[in-house]
């Protein structure tokens, strides 16, 4: 095959999977905060309603597309697409095995956060654009919630960036192959609990997730920055929402929880089903966050800055210090993988 | 029995003011100052009447400094359906209709506070068995009014759980004031001279296995969504009312007691089985949003205290009085008040002798209650105000009648 066509196959396969992931995703959260509330969730599209969000598609994709008057026409069009293609871009880096990556990035984790990071600004466009006060909230929120968290979150894992002394995705998991005292999954969600903290709590914030879901918080600013749009342009908002909790939650998998290896099974014997393996811990990672979601309150918008400045960015560099210490007395310098 | 007047005058609120008139109304009619230091601008949003969180269709026109309010004015009058002019052209047994759909989440007391007025008027004696079936019912709506109050205060913080949790007990509560008056919502189950029909067979045993249930429910309740530390961080001193401010404001309810003024109609003014109930009355200290939470999660233990004496206690004989099918009580005036679940719901008819009433004045504690947020929410963020309205526990049914 000739190289070019490989890489836009890699591609539809990475679009192929965030729109399946979306689909799935939405079905997964409406049965799960279905059954958190004592609920069913759909029941009538099909089997145990499985095909109730295809629907939801079809009827995204052939509503109406409305142009409130006043928008800002040229960004209002722009930002669903500002928020989408970043969230796709995120799909690159990731390593789903030894074999099965779209691209094999030595700066992976690193050109992951950077595209996350374009997110909020297609979120302050839409805000800005909609001509509406709570889209404009909304987009504000979104602004400073990313300033204030974006920080921490690249903090929280550079000690494993330490110690593993690689930025490809791949060597992460690699890394994490073996065993401490002969039982211990070499995982490093154990030496690097508080890093894992920091991130998950980041994560959620960078994600929207409650009980960060400042720019859409429906009860306080109607639908956020999402308010004015509808038809595929508000699908493409939303898909991108269930892209990045998959993204970010692949992200731990990687960085805290060894990928796709399987504790005391060797990492040859995993490698055929290696990528399933992968997809249960993310879904498992995705699953916590739905029940966060169905259980927690907001906090407030001036709460969750002092969170950021006061605690997680402190917390976050003495982390740092402290693995940077360990790492100099006890000789554990980064070790060579691949 | 002390006048409510009374205890205004004793705190010195008349001979005072409550407000201080040298401090600006709040109000948006201050203009958007826009000073400060910077080129800001205020920004005037209008929440509701569509919003998500306003209960309905409350009004709030905020101007707001990025998120700060700087001052707020309610808009009242989405619902107004006329009620006090209905009940002019009603029959005064018909006029329970009218208090159903006042307050819709608690009926039984917007009916029992209209019976109680015309019963003045007639100066009927009401059976005992009447009078405790009342009082049953009416703590049963309590509980059910509450929940209703606690689920859609965590939607308010921004929680999903709590919400469908407190439909399930609710759920159970509607189904026994079901057989008990024929109707979930729109009772018209206590009429003058007593109440409409009797208990049916058998609905005891099934409120006390309700009753037994409640008490460990209630607590998982508190321990999902007063246990947060989020929720607590969000409404821990936040909307601070003082016991002055309450009482110039005319709050009456939890609003009232969680700034430590223990006034309860119940205790003060007794009616029906009051007076042989055994209840307390649960008061705050500073009455913040989270005094109000837990003056309300108590009231709905000793509610749920009180239906177990009433099932326990529930006197032999018949349901109503003797009163006739057209009631045409003497010409005059009456006031009579109940403690409904979000303070006292009063009715004062003025009686020309004929079979309707000449004037009808419904007395809605919300809003009193939807006043005192003019005040209140300046200062607060927007998240705040959402928060603020739900720990008041408006309902605009009632407001605009």
């Amino acid at each position: 095959m000739s190289p070019a066509l490989v890489i836009v196959l890699r591609i539809l396969a990475a679009l192929g999977l965030m729109l399946a992931n979306g689909v799935v995703l939405i079905y997964m959260l409406r049965k799960v905060l279905g059954h958190l509330h004592l609920r069913l969730g759909p029941v009538h599209v099909g089997p145990k309603g499985v095909f109730q969000t295809t629907m939801d598609v079809l009827k995204l994709l052939s509503k109406e597309d409305v142009w409130p008057s006043g928008v800002d026409r040229a960004l209002f069009y722009l930002a669903p697409m500002v928020v989408f293609v970043p969230s796709l871009m995120a799909y690159a880096a990731l390593a789903f095995s030894e074999t099965w990556r779209i691209t094999d990035l030595a700066t992976g984790l690193l050109y992951t956060f950077a595209v996350l990071s374009i997110v909020p600004i297609g979120i302050l466009m839409a805000g800005w654009a909609s001509a509406n006060k709570w889209s404009l909230l909304g987009g504000m929120r979104a602004a400073a919630q990313q300033i204030a968290y974006e920080v921490p979150l690249l903090l929280s894992v550079l000690p494993v960036v330490m110690i593993v002394g690689s930025l490809n995705l791949g060597d992460v998991v690699l890394a994490q192959d073996g065993m401490w005292l002969g039982f211990l999954p070499k995982w490093f969600v154990l030496p690097q609990l508080p890093a894992f903290v920091l991130f998950a709590v980041a994560g959620l914030v960078e994600l929207n997730q409650t009980p960060f879901d400042m720019s859409e918080a429906e009860s306080e600013l109607v639908s956020g920055f999402a308010t004015e749009y509808s038809a595929m342009k508000f699908g493409l908002l939303f898909l991108s929402e269930f892209s990045n909790s998959f993204v970010i939650s692949a992200l731990g998998v990687t960085l805290f929880f060894g990928g796709w290896l399987v504790p005391w099974v060797s990492s040859e014997a995993i490698q055929p089903i290696a990528p399933v393996v992968f997809m249960i811990k993310v879904y498992i990672g995705i699953f916590v966050m739905m029940w966060i979601r169905g259980t927690f309150p907001r906090v407030r918008i001036d709460q969750l800055m002092q969170l950021g400045w006061k605690w997680l960015i402190p917390a976050s560099l003495g982390w740092i210090m402290v693995t940077g210490l360990v790492m100099k007395l006890w000789q554990l310098g980064p070790q060579v993988v691949g | 029995m002390t006048d409510p007047r009374d205890l205004v005058t004793d705190v010195g609120l008349l001979a005072e003011g409550a407000h201080d008139p040298g401090s600006p109304p709040a109000g948006i009619r201050r203009a958007p100052t826009g000073v400060d230091g910077l080129t800001t601008e205020h920004l005037v949003i209008n929440m509701g009447p569509q919003h998500p969180s306003t209960h309905g269709v409350l009004r709030l026109i905020v101007e707001v400094d990025g998120e700060e309010i700087v001052a707020a004015e309610t808009s009242l009058g989405y619902l107004h359906r006329g009620i006090e002019k209905l009940a002019e052209t009603r029959r005064y047994n018909q006029l329970g209709t009218l208090m159903d759909r006042g307050d819709y989440v608690s009926g039984m007391h917007g009916e029992q506070a209209a019976a109680l007025a015309v019963e003045r008027l007639l100066e009927v004696e009401v059976p005992p068995k009447a009078r405790w079936t009342r009082s049953l019912v009416a703590e049963l709506t309590r509980i059910a009014s509450h929940l209703i109050w606690y689920g859609t205060f965590g939607l308010d913080t921004g929680a999903m759980g709590q919400f469908l949790y407190a439909m399930r007990d609710r759920e159970s509560i509607l189904d026994i004031l079901e057989a008990i008056s024929g109707a979930r919502m729109m009772f018209n189950y206590i009429r003058p001279g007593g109440v409409v029909a009797d208990l049916p067979a058998g609905i005891d045993g099934r409120i006390r296995r309700f009753c037994n249930g409640f008490d460990a429910y209630l607590d998982e309740h508190h321990a999902l969504l007063g246990g947060n530390e989020i929720f607590q961080a969000r409404v821990q001193g936040v909307g601070e009312i003082d016991a002055d401010t309450a009482l110039a404001f005319g709050l009456t309810g939890a609003n009232l007691r969680a700034s430590g003024f223990g006034w309860d109609v119940r205790r003060e003014r007794p009616y029906d089985a009051y007076p042989q109930l055994d209840f307390d009355v649960p008061v705050g200290t500073t009455g913040d949003a989270w005094d109000r939470y837990m003056v309300r999660m108590e009231e709905m233990r000793q509610a749920n205290r009180m239906v177990r004496q009433c099932v326990d206690g529930m006197p032999e004989g018949d349901f109503t009085a003797k009163v006739p099918k057209v009631i045409r009580p003497p010409e005059g005036e009456v006031y009579a008040s109940v403690e409904s679940s979000r303070g006292e719901t009063g009715v004062h008819v003025v009686s020309d002798g004929s079979d309707t009433p000449y004037r009808y004045h419904y007395r809605a504690p919300s809003l009193f209650a939807c006043q005192v947020l003019e005040e209140i929410l300046p200062g607060h963020l927007i998240a705040d105000a959402v928060m603020l309205i739900g720990s008041l526990d408006i309902m605009l049914g009632e407001t605009d009648r």
